[in-house]
């Protein structure tokens, strides 16, 4: 029941935040959505991803309020809009239509088709001393699937800094 | 304190100056308690890098810079992404997991990759920003 409240919430949060004007109200609307998406995971069972989401969501903002705070941009929205309209509508029932026959196909919430998960819960699992269970899987279990993910991210912070250097080393003076 | 002097008010920073030690102490709790409670290493790394942050907005950018630059932070993410490496290939050629090093090892070499990264990102948008305003 405070799952739905919460996904209304979220589904009003977003819209809100798509259709304001001002830049610094749509920071504040997306950071809602944030917000409650990371009760939607302590109603879910699942603190870790609360807490991260949290934090995460914390940064988020506070990278978007400095980068918009400075400049409102204008949305451009007039003229062609009949067109865009239509767009949407019939990008909508696409979706809408594919959605129909692969939500079908899902197993039911909170049945998995994968039993690995069994494995990893199972009262005799070997978890040399964590108590965390979800440390347990990320650090024991899913040890190189933690790397990729930190391989990952190290890429993505070089590449942030390579596309934000001032300028090229080799057009220095140019 | 002078008028110019960069970053935000006298209440701002008083209250930064305070608050930045507890927000600094309770991301390492996140990660050292990771095997235990809640919390992990990602969300311990990003909250230390939040207290950088928090110091860089209420401070200007010259006092968080003279802690850590671009250069010494990307070191900073570098060894802790060489660390983790090293903790996973101890797992692939030492054999067993459970006579490897204790996780913690593990945990602190996401958080200081994590926190290095991500206060590195923010700090280069945050020059990136002010340069291209000054250019418009």
């Amino acid at each position: 029941m405070e799952l739905h409240i919460l996904l209304v919430f979220m589904i009003v949060a977003a819209v809100a935040a798509v259709e304001m004007k001002d830049l610094i109200s749509s920071v504040i609307a997306l950071s809602a959505v944030g917000l409650s998406l990371s009760l939607a995971f302590l109603i879910l069972k699942a603190p870790n991803l609360a807490v991260t989401q949290l934090v995460i969501e914390i940064l988020c903002m506070v990278i978007l309020v400095r980068a918009t705070i400075k400049r409102d941009l204008p949305l451009v929205k007039d003229g062609r809009w009949l067109f865009n309209t239509a767009g949407t509508l019939l990008f909508i029932a696409v979706f809408l239509w594919c959605a129909f026959f692969a939500l079908k196909e899902l197993p039911v919430f909170g049945e998995p088709s994968l039993r690995v998960a069994g494995v990893y819960l199972a009262p005799g699992a070997r978890r040399p001393g964590v108590l965390n269970v979800v440390t347990a899987i990320t650090l024991v279990f899913r040890s190189y699937d933690a790397l990729g993910e930190a391989a990952i991210l190290f890429a993505a912070i070089v590449g942030v800094l390579v596309i934000t250097r001032k300028t090229g080393k080799a057009t220095d003076e140019g | 304190m002078k008028d110019n002097a960069p970053g935000m008010t006298l209440i701002v920073k008083t209250i930064t100056r305070l608050t930045v030690g507890l927000i600094m102490i309770y991301g390492v709790y996140i990660v050292a308690q990771g095997e235990t409670t809640p919390g992990s290493g990602f969300a311990g790394g990003v909250i230390i890098a939040l207290s950088f942050i928090h110091v860089m907005l209420a401070y200007g950018k010259e006092v968080a810079v003279k802690k850590i630059d671009v250069r010494r932070g990307l070191l900073l993410a570098g060894s802790g992404a060489s660390a983790f490496l090293t903790f996973v290939a101890l797992g692939i050629f030492g054999g067993a997991r459970r006579t490897g090093p204790p996780l913690l090892l593990a945990e602190c070499a996401i958080a200081v990759m994590v926190g290095a990264g991500i206060f590195v990102i923010f700090l280069a948008l945050v020059l990136l920003v002010e340069d291209v305003s000054k250019r418009l």
